[in-house]
């Protein structure tokens, strides 16, 4: 065991832990959507530390970087970050989602710690060169990569569409 | 390279049950939608770890599939987003269990 490799994931997966759960647990929308993106990026360490450089860098970009100032965005134009007085509805209802959430992890880790892949060793060292990942998206995945590029486009034209304020002509007081 | 695999699929489950625990109790949108994202990082993790223990790294498909997901999982949070702000301009609130009437 070399100890710096476990605990650089040992910190990794504390920030990405913490950052997850203030996510889902502070009452301010702003403050949570700030944690999830240092879970996101701890996440992005994660997958550097397991020699995924292109996919590590992918993730700080896209969710670091473009989903976390959405999520930032949607909660300025909801007026999300307003704790409204009086609504006792917007408290959390845990007592749903925590009991569900065990039993689903006490599966999960129940599976994992009886599967006998635990044993397996990684290959010592692997190539992951960028240049590789595109000839393969060239070559053997330019189908998916087509149609991803076509989702992507139908996506942001659809939520162009529907987050478009729709013109009431006919209510003069609409405000 | 040396931490075990249980580790990394014990973190992936770890982040999943939060989020899903978080997307079931909390009632604004916006959260759930969170919630949906670290359950989808979750799963983006297991693939990354079994790649990269698996006897194959070589032909990177775990890397892909993991990028093809960003990407679907980015489709989804734009239109999840642009949704929100749709029913907000609508209803004047982003609490999902105010969204309980299909006539609007």
């Amino acid at each position: 065991m070399s100890m710096p490799n476990e605990i650089a994931f040992l910190l990794c997966a504390l920030v990405t832990l913490v950052g997850a759960v203030a996510a889902m647990m502070l009452r301010n929308l702003i403050h949570c959507a700030l944690c999830a993106a240092g879970a996101f990026a701890g996440l992005a360490a994660i997958y550097l530390q397991l020699d995924a450089q292109f996919a590590g860098f992918a993730q700080l970009l896209i969710y670091v970087g473009a989903i976390a100032i959405l999520i930032v965005f949607t909660v300025l134009l909801t007026r999300g970050a307003d704790i409204l007085p009086g609504t006792a509805s917007a408290a959390p209802s845990w007592w749903m989602g925590l009991p569900v959430g065990g039993l689903v992890l006490a599966c999960l880790i129940e599976s994992i710690l009886a599967s006998p892949s635990l044993r397996r060793l990684p290959p010592p060292e692997i190539q992951a060169p960028v240049k590789q990942i595109g000839e393969q998206l060239m070559n053997q995945f330019v189908m998916p990569l087509e149609t991803i590029g076509l989702l992507l486009t139908a996506a942001l034209l659809g939520a162009v569409v529907i987050g478009l304020r729709e013109p009431r002509p006919s209510e003069p007081n609409s405000q | 390279m040396t931490t075990p695999l249980a580790h990394y699929l014990i973190l992936a489950a770890l982040l999943f049950s939060i989020g899903l625990a978080g997307a079931l109790a909390r009632r604004n949108a916006v959260l759930v939608l969170i919630g949906l994202e670290l359950m989808l990082n979750a799963a983006n993790l297991n693939f990354i770890a079994f790649w990269r223990f698996g006897p194959h790294p070589e032909r990177l498909t775990g890397v892909m599939f993991v990028l093809f997901s960003i990407a679907i999982a980015a489709a989804e949070a734009a239109l999840g987003l642009a949704l929100v702000i749709a029913i907000y301009r609508h209803r004047r609130t982003a609490q999902v269990d105010r969204f309980d009437s299909l006539k609007g």
